[in-house]
């Protein structure tokens, strides 16, 4: 498809070729932003929706669209106009540059990071051999919008939930680093793409089964990760008011907000790609859907995997109380690092002796 | 031996499973929303809304601008100011409550002697300005003049306990 | 220029205004994210070189977490600039000169005679798959195995003088044993006891 849209602006013949790669790079850019920026307005629809139906209530459904009140389907874009004309609010002790940029440096990773995320077999921004790597990277810079928030705010409560979601996040990057490890050391390499190679044939060949307890501790990591409940103690409602954006209102609380929710859904993604066959199909040479389009893989597949772990997120939020500080620690510490290297040691040895079904191919 | 088998168990996640089958089971359950501006929830004849000023069948109005419901007032809402009329009796000619200040307990219904000032049924009601909440004398009583026949079942139906 | 050379010199540039602005300016926290941009541009720079597990490394370590936990100590701290400014007069002249002497023998010793292009020429761009994790991968466990070895059990000695040296038993606090908290089941705490309805008197 870029190709056809290269050839078509070559065809122009003004336009130098270095612009027409930069103008197709900026294409694929808009094209990846834009529906995931719907994604994660629409993800907060959802999850008001699914967290009320779990308290028995049925959330947002007033707010239509064009006078038609679909479910509340126009939710989304309400708040969207009402955080946009908000004022933004600057407390006077605050530190100005560096308040105004801390929802800046919370967006721009959370976004930068999707260039290497591949939703096909070729549809990848950047396919750099790497990507797990880059990815683990930017995710942990990540942490630095929430740490210059507190500190910028001149305020208590911002900075206690600095100083938590600063150790938080760094003791379960270990975790979160170990458990990427072994998907690495099952698939053989750094890259996306071919993680998700690595999982051809059927539910059975993916990597959830023979790396289960990296895949739960991968994802409960995740959460942590991303500051959700039940570890959210780096917003703590009840005990620091909103934590480090107690003090940001209007646009720069909405980019903290859309930060929080496109990691959401990269750590979904991610999930998806690295254990659960990313778009591979379950049906895989299963006998009878075997030559049907179920078994084709596409991005479909993918899209309901990550639907199915955002699910998770939200029902996690609305079962679990928040853990305590030193109970977070611990379970970051003492829990989920020694069973990742205990589980390393199993992968590697079920990798050299190339245990069937997962890695008898060399 | 039993912490071998407790450390297995926290492994399986088995409490965190069963915690979020409940939250699953309600998921798909019956919701209890009341969908407000078209369905109601049910009130009670005690229910304690706007304030009311009531008259007797001649017309004549019942507050004897004793000021009990001042005094037992907490949030002192309540302000009265009164005379002497030609033929005698003691009539208010202020009766303000100030429904910013008021805190709805319902005292000063139950320390009226005649029954005059009451509260009523209605919570839908804003006021604009400042001064729209601070209910005077003609608005009590405009109050209570519409909603007589609501405001005297009420009292009938809730006098066998009192 | 190249395009290349664009941004290798751009990059330069904001390398070494950021590293100026380390030292020169005056709140430690500004520092440190001057020193985090620092490593963000030298990165960049790594990867101009093909060194993308280096650079990326780079990120994942020192910006991703030793800078956190340096910002972390720093932002709880309360410098009072002054003092640590005292004597700046009286120590220049020395300081100038350990200074100048520093450059000196930094462009005699990295210089052009010895690091110059004619003598390290730049090396073949590689092809895009040629994975530069895979090499050094099998450059550090091969040719360099024993001295990783040693670099790893020299590192794991660190983490565990470290711990030695910080860990100490304060018999006066008090604090909430998880491990026991979580043991507790609530047969142990709770019993229900099945009893007949008493008659009312």
């Amino acid at each position: 498809m870029f190709d056809a849209i290269e050839n078509w602006m070559q065809a122009f013949g003004w336009l130098p070729d270095g612009l027409i790669t930069l103008l197709i790079i900026l294409l694929k850019i808009v094209l990846l932003i834009a529906p995931l920026m719907g994604a994660v307005a629409y993800l907060t629809y959802f999850e008001r929706k699914v967290i009320g139906y779990m308290q028995v209530r049925i959330g947002p459904n007033r707010v239509g669209v064009f006078g038609f009140r679909v479910w509340g389907l126009g939710q989304p874009l309400a708040d969207a106009v009402k955080l946009m004309f908000k004022e933004v609010i600057i407390p006077s002790g605050a530190n100005k540059g560096l308040f105004l940029m801390a929802p800046v440096l919370a967006m721009a990773p959370a976004l930068a990071v999707w260039a290497v995320i591949p939703f096909g077999s070729e549809m990848v921004i950047a396919d750099i051999n790497a990507s797990l790597l880059y990815v683990l990277a930017l995710t942990s810079v990540g942490v630095y919008g929430i740490i210059l928030a507190g500190w910028a705010s001149n305020s208590k409560y911002p900075f206690i939930s600095a100083m938590r979601s600063a150790a938080q996040i760094v003791s379960y990057e270990i975790a979160m680093g170990f458990a990427l490890v072994g998907v690495i050391l099952a698939a053989g390499s750094l890259n996306l793409g071919q993680i998700v190679a690595g999982q051809q044939g059927g539910i059975w060949q993916w990597y959830w089964l023979p790396l289960l307890p990296l895949f739960v501790i991968y994802f409960i990591s995740g959460v942590a990760e991303t500051n959700r409940a039940p570890f959210d103690v780096a917003e703590g409602e009840s005990e620091i008011v909103a934590g480090f954006h107690v003090e940001y209102s209007g646009m720069p609380f909405a980019v903290f907000f859309l930060a929080e929710y496109a990691n959401m859904i990269l750590i979904a993604v991610l999930a998806a790609l690295m254990f659960m066959g990313g778009w591979l199909s379950p049906f895989e040479g299963v006998p009878v859907l075997g030559d049907t389009f179920l078994a084709e893989s596409s991005i479909v597949w993918l899209l309901a995997k990550t639907s199915m772990f955002l699910f998770l997120y939200l029902w996690f939020r609305a079962t679990f109380p928040r853990y305590r500080y030193d109970q977070i620690m611990r379970l970051g510490w003492k829990v989920f690092i020694p069973i990742t290297i205990v589980w390393l040691l199993v992968v590697g040895v079920l990798v050299i002796t190339g245990t069937p079904p997962w890695f008898d191919v060399a | 031996m039993n912490a071998m088998v407790a450390f297995f168990k926290s492994l399986s996640l088995k409490e965190l499973r069963a915690g979020m089958a409940v939250t699953g089971r309600y998921f798909f359950g019956k919701k209890f929303t009341v969908q407000y501006p078209e369905e109601r929830a049910p009130q009670s004849p005690r229910f304690r809304g706007l304030h009311a000023q009531r008259r007797y069948p001649n017309g004549e109005e019942r507050c004897i601008a004793c000021k009990l419901c001042e005094v037992v007032c907490p949030a002192l809402a309540i302000t009265i100011e009164s005379e002497q009329r030609a033929d005698g009796t003691r009539r208010t000619t202020r009766y303000d409550i100030d429904l910013t200040k008021c805190i709805f307990c319902g005292f000063c219904e139950e320390a009226c002697p005649v029954d005059a000032i009451v509260e009523t049924r209605i919570y839908e009601y804003h006021g604009e300005q400042r001064g729209d909440l601070l209910m005077t004398k003609e608005k009590l009583l405009a109050v209570g003049d519409k909603h007589e026949a609501q405001i005297a079942a009420d009292r009938a139906a809730d006098a066998k306990y009192r | 220029m190249s395009f290349e050379q664009i941004v290798f010199y751009f990059f330069a540039a904001v390398l070494i205004l950021a590293a100026g602005a380390v030292i020169t300016v005056r709140s430690a926290v500004h520092a440190a994210l001057f020193l985090v941009l620092a490593f963000f541009t030298t990165a960049a720079l790594w990867l101009l070189l093909e060194a993308e597990f280096l650079a990326i490394t780079l990120v994942l370590v020192y910006v991703g977490a030793v800078m956190v936990l340096f910002l972390f100590v720093v932002m709880m701290l309360d410098i009072n600039a002054a003092p640590m400014r005292e004597g700046f007069a009286r120590y220049l002249p020395v300081a100038a000169l350990v200074a100048v002497l520093t450059v000196v023998v930094m462009v005699m010793a990295v210089g052009r005679e010895h690091f110059g292009l004619d003598q390290f020429a730049a090396p073949e761009r590689m092809s895009a798959d040629v994975s530069n994790t895979r090499m050094l991968g099998e450059q550090l466990y091969t040719v360099y195995l024993y001295p990783f070895e040693i670099a790893a059990v020299i590192l794991l000695v660190a983490i565990v003088a470290a711990i030695a040296l910080t860990l100490r038993r304060r018999p006066g606090t008090r604090y909430q044993s998880v491990e026991k908290q979580v043991r507790v089941r609530s047969e142990d705490r709770l019993k229900v006891i099945k009893m007949n309805a008493e008659e009312r008197k």
